[in-house]
């Protein structure tokens, strides 16, 4: 992993060029998804463009707002948003957010992500054979 | 029509996963879709309309802490808002189980892979600091 950032370091041009062509795929995935850019956007600022850790999350957060926006808007004027439960949804997401943000600074998360990560494999286990 | 909290509960599962930084989305739509049996593109808007606060809240937040860098937002956002377009139009258009079975694809490969980096990040600092504890000065580095 080190010499891949090495080689994106001393190589600007082909280090940008990857990271459109992540950002291309990471909108792909977004928009046919519903979610999960982040996970695509985060790695192409630290791997690719050498961006640190915390300065990458803040900004894939910045770039994917417009995107979430737009596919918002084409899936709601499909139908496919449901108030009747989608507020409730919502509602928690503000407070998880909230409470997600100021748990950051004072947790390890290294645990955490391996936790996240094996339930993440579970998920799109029983996803893919259900 | 399951109780109000069990939508609020995955909701605050989701939000606090994503104010971490470690990927809302990838919780939410598992969560709705396995356990409250909501379809996945509906649970695919809830997500997205659900993102849309949380992240104004935060790019605030980070902005205030000087941790944007708006260059490489736009270098990002601008292509994958084309994308973005043309594949949630295209969602539209396919089944339900199309969109969950290649989200599943999608989690597997993201999970294995993290997985994977992490457990050899972890591996290397086990041995940096055995060999500093040993006092092998060279060994561990690259």
């Amino acid at each position: 992993m080190d010499r891949i950032r090495t080689f994106f370091s001393s190589h600007k041009k082909t280090a940008v060029f990857a990271a459109v062509a992540s950002a291309l795929l990471t909108g792909t995935a977004n928009g046919l998804f519903g979610g999960g850019g982040g996970m695509l956007a985060v790695p192409a600022y630290t791997v690719l463009l050498g961006v640190d850790e915390r300065r990458a999350h803040a900004t894939a957060v910045a770039a994917i707002l417009p995107l979430s926006t737009i596919s918002a808007a084409i899936y709601i004027a499909n139908g496919n948003f449901d108030p009747s439960f989608g507020y409730f949804v919502s509602g928690g997401v503000i407070i998880g957010g909230i409470a997600g943000s100021l748990l950051l600074k004072k947790i390890n998360t290294k645990l955490l992500e391996f936790v996240f990560y094996g339930v993440m494999l579970a998920a799109g286990i029983r996803m893919l054979v259900g | 029509m399951k109780a109000a909290i069990l939508y609020v509960l995955a909701g605050i599962a989701g939000g606090v996963m994503g104010g971490m930084g470690l990927g809302g989305g990838t919780l939410l739509i598992p969560l709705l879709t396995l356990f409250l049996g909501v379809a996945p593109k509906q649970a695919a808007a809830i997500n997205l309309v659900s993102f849309i606060p949380m992240s104004v809240v935060s790019c605030i937040i980070h902005a205030k802490n000087k941790l944007l860098d708006f260059k490489k937002a736009f270098l990002v956002a601008v292509p994958a808002c084309v994308t973005s377009v043309l594949s949630s139009l295209l969602a539209q258009k396919v089944k339900g189980e199309a969109v969950t079975k290649g989200f599943a694809v999608f989690l597997i490969v993201l999970a294995v892979s993290m997985l994977a980096s992490r457990s050899a990040a972890l591996v290397k600092d086990a041995f940096a600091g055995l060999s500093g504890a040993l006092n092998f000065p060279r060994a561990g580095k690259r």
